[in-house]
């Protein structure tokens, strides 16, 4: 920062008010900007990875040709017809199936239209999924299963990350104790997946004890009451709630609690507990101050991270939620449901990133928006 | 050298190093072994069989050692050919008129308190015009003998015990009520009901008649029990032993490579970047971004349905998606921070090239910090190679823990009870994972001075 030297003080406050806000626009804008450009390439990456450069095409024009070849053999198998008929009448239905999936018009001009589409949240129609409602629009597909997924993982996500950072802040009071060990013990049990520690609790919850459902989100028939269901529903969460937890639990409270740790073992907080402050204070004043942007950051992240649901785990145990939906989609190579999910993704995690850059600035008073590097 | 030691004496310190290092001493084992064992086309061929090459076993019985956890003893599964098993003799008497006499015995104890599923004879004769004839007598352990069956042996003949309706009469007759399963009835006391088993040694004893010179007859006989091998079976008959053993070297080949791989490479672009800084580092953050967004298990789905379910591909792929995370931007935090020491600056002041200095004096500095995370990346890969297989999109040719998994996945072991099928494979997963961190936890807290005493 260069100054002028200004006469007056009063100036020099106005001017540098005005400063910083031309700096925090010129950053605020390079920021969308880059934010931006990312989504349009990672859009257009994912895209082109669906469409395999457009490879895909050319497997459904077979399956195309295939079918309607099957068809018209089956339409006229009893009619006197002749072979060039025939062969007209397959030609002009293949035509008219590859024009209604746009396989008539170049890959590449598709895929821009594609990325239009994406980017102005147009989701447009599944190529093959159905919802379960009858609809073929991608929107309906993914408002159907985003209950489910959010449900389990919304249940699973928050459950863990609160308890395990306030249990972390608590371990990392009581460090060196029987628990502390026990955590550092247990954290390598995180390294198996949550689907991993699923078939184990189907294992014994459901196929030994028949305790609990082996998988499905509520009964066949669904009970009657909203009581009977809600209870039924939660019955059917148990075991695969349960392994998203157990999965991640351990590692995520040993690394709270270092993290913890290593704040609480800054001089400050020495220094305040030798002024004699209630452990409480240093607490919430020494260590959750600046630790609050990572928190919250993490906790932003979890946030969005729901969104993509978890494939794995829903397909063992049948969770009809997003992330087993994806899943088919990908068989079905049904990219307009493929595409659609990402694109959702990307501007969650594009506006949570921008957004935290402002939560940084309010809740840590050592980040200074734009200026301050070399 | 000393370095070295003193590292290995701080590593002995945590007992979780050293279990988790016996682990891995232990899979590295098992890897070399199952290569030693059974060469890699054998594994293959082995686990692309069908019948011909599993018709010994039967279908979905556990392991053998599963009879020491219960209380019921169930029948192992065996099959002996004659004149090659010790037990099983076969003694020829060469007539004068070009005819000979085969007189085939083997005697065998039954002391399960189960029955066989099936038994078969695999009969292989060699003549020109007039085939072989034979009889067989099952001698039992109560003085009592039942005769199977005689017949003429076509070239290849199989015979089936629960497909004879002479055999099934015979031995109805024999229980006074009707049986299912012949071979029930043939290890059963006599009119007992329900059937019980009839411990003791049993002598089968087959006569075999040969009308040509250079004619002979060749039989192996084959009992389905309820228990097999090592690890037990699938249901294709095969042998879980093969899987088992192979899923090791595989698991530990894609684990290390993708970890080896993601680890190297994101260090030396992320040391590229903070060297060159400008808009080579710019475009390694952008596309560090980029790569945040992409959908990772999306993508590798993707790859193995439309393209290809190779083992390698998915590795490559895997690397590729996974040098760009947020392990390039911790890498280049510190090699801003490396870069401004001042023996780099004194590289700099007696001419060193850029690469010499990125290659001899950036990189090696964080070496002690890769080594714990490339350890505690493995778990990982090998789960993700597991979790793929899971999804149905392993491997086709190669046999895998994670496509032992799939299988019973897909045969519903757990509601019909086969538990052995999910849980070797399982546990020996768990196994490999646990290993892996618990070795690359206490690499980390030796390693990383911020960790150390925590």
């Amino acid at each position: 920062m260069t100054s002028e030297t200004p006469s007056k003080e009063n100036l020099q406050i106005k001017s540098t008010a005005a400063d910083t806000f031309k700096r925090l626009m010129r950053f605020m804008s390079f920021r969308v900007l880059m934010l931006v450009v990312t989504i349009v390439v990672a859009v257009y990456s994912t895209i082109m990875i669906a469409n395999m450069g457009g490879y895909v095409d050319t497997i459904m024009r077979n399956d195309i040709r295939e079918s309607t070849i099957m068809k018209v053999a089956a339409m006229t198998a009893n009619k006197p017809i002749s072979g060039d008929a025939r062969r007209q009448m397959q030609e002009e239905m293949i035509a008219l199936e590859e024009k209604r999936l746009g396989l008539d018009t170049p890959f590449i001009i598709r895929s821009f239209r594609y990325l239009g589409n994406a980017l102005t949240l147009n989701l447009g129609r599944a190529i093959y999924m159905v919802s379960d409602h009858g609809s073929k629009a991608v929107r309906a597909i993914i408002l159907e299963r985003l209950p489910a997924t959010l449900l389990l993982m919304g249940t699973a996500e928050l459950f863990l990350f609160f308890t395990s950072v306030f249990l972390a802040l608590m371990l990392s009071r009581s460090y060196g104790s029987f628990w502390d060990k026990l955590v550092i013990t247990l954290s390598p049990t995180s390294a198996a997946p949550p689907w991993f520690y699923g078939i184990f609790f189907i294992l014994i919850f459901a196929a030994v004890l028949k305790i609990l459902p082996f998988g499905g989100m509520v009964s066949s028939p669904p009970p009657e009451t909203t009581i009977g269901y809600s209870l039924d529903l939660l019955k059917h969460m148990i075991l695969p709630a349960s392994s998203l937890v157990i999965s991640a639990f351990f590692i995520s409270l040993y690394n709270w609690r270092t993290f913890f740790l290593i704040y609480s073992s800054e001089d400050y907080v020495d220094m305040a507990k030798a002024k004699g402050l209630t452990s409480r204070d240093i607490e919430r004043r020494y260590i959750l101050r600046p630790t609050l942007p990572t928190i919250i950051t993490n906790f932003a992240l979890l946030i969005i991270s729901l969104w993509t649901g978890a494939t794995i785990t829903e397909t063992v145990f049948l969770w009809p939620g997003l992330g087993r939906t994806i899943f088919r989609a990908i068989g079905f190579y049904d990219t307009p449901v493929i595409v659609g999910t990402t694109i959702i993704y990307a501007y969650l995690l594009a506006i949570t990133v921008f957004l935290l850059d402002f939560v940084y600035a309010i809740v840590d008073p050592r980040v200074k928006v734009g200026g301050g590097n070399k | 050298m000393n370095n070295l030691k003193n590292t290995f004496r701080e590593i002995s310190r945590y007992p979780s190093a050293i279990f988790g290092g016996i682990i891995v001493l232990f899979l590295v084992g098992l890897a070399i072994f199952a290569m030693i064992k059974i060469p890699y086309s054998e594994a293959i061929r082995l686990w692309r069989g069908g019948e011909e090459v599993w018709y010994q076993n039967p279908k979905n019985v556990p392991p053998t050692w599963y009879n020491y956890f219960t209380k019921t003893k169930l029948p192992e599964s065996f099959a002996v050919k004659a004149s090659e098993d010790g037990e099983f003799s076969k003694t020829i008497t060469q007539n004068a008129d070009g005819t000979a006499f085969i007189d085939y015995e083997y005697k065998f104890d039954f002391e399960a308190d189960d029955f066989p599923q099936e038994m078969f004879f695999y009969f292989d004769a060699a003549y020109e015009s007039k085939s072989p004839f034979v009889t067989v007598t099952l001698f039992r352990p109560d003085g009592s003998d039942i005769k199977i069956g005689d017949f003429g042996v076509t070239h290849q003949l199989t015979y089936r015990f629960s497909q004879d309706e002479r055999l099934i009469k015979r031995v109805d007759r024999l229980m006074h009520r009707e049986i299912i399963n012949p071979v029930e009835g043939l290890f059963a006391v006599l009119e007992s009901k329900p059937s019980q088993p009839l411990k003791g040694t049993y002598k089968l004893v087959m006569h075999a008649t040969t009308f040509e010179k250079d004619s002979d007859l060749n039989i192996e006989f084959v009992s389905h029990g309820q228990v097999s091998g090592l690890f037990g079976t699938d249901h294709a008959r095969r042998d879980l032993t093969v899987p088992m053993l192979w899923g090791a070297p595989i698991a530990l080949a894609f684990g290390l490579l993708a970890a080896l791989g993601t680890s190297v490479l994101s260090m030396i672009i992320a040391a590229i970047g903070a060297w060159f800084g400008g808009w080579l580092d710019e475009l390694i953050q952008r596309i560090t971004e980029i790569n945040l967004v992409l959908p990772f298990l999306a993508i590798l789905i993707m790859i193995g349905t439309f393209y290809s379910r190779s083992i390698w591909v998915i590795l490559g792929v895997t690397i590729a998606l996974s040098i760009f995370t947020g392990a390039i931007k911790t890498n280049r935090a510190i090699f801003l921070q490396v870069k401004e020491s001042t023996y780099i600056e004194a590289a700099r002041a007696y001419g060193a090239t850029d690469w010499r200095i990125i290659f001899k004096y950036l990189i090696p500095r964080i070496i002690p910090l890769l080594i714990p995370a490339l350890v505690s990346a493995v778990p990982g890969y090998v789960f993700l190679e597991a979790s793929l297989a899971v999804l149905g999109l392993g491997d086709p040719v190669l046999p895998t823990w994670g496509k032992i998994i799939n299988d019973a996945e897909t045969y519903n072991a757990l509601y019909k009870g086969y538990y052995y099928w999910i849980l070797e494979p399982a546990v020996l997963l768990m196994f490999t994972g646990l290993g892996f961190a618990m070795l690359g936890f206490s690499l980390d807290r030796i390693f990383n001075p911020k960790l150390r005493g925590m």
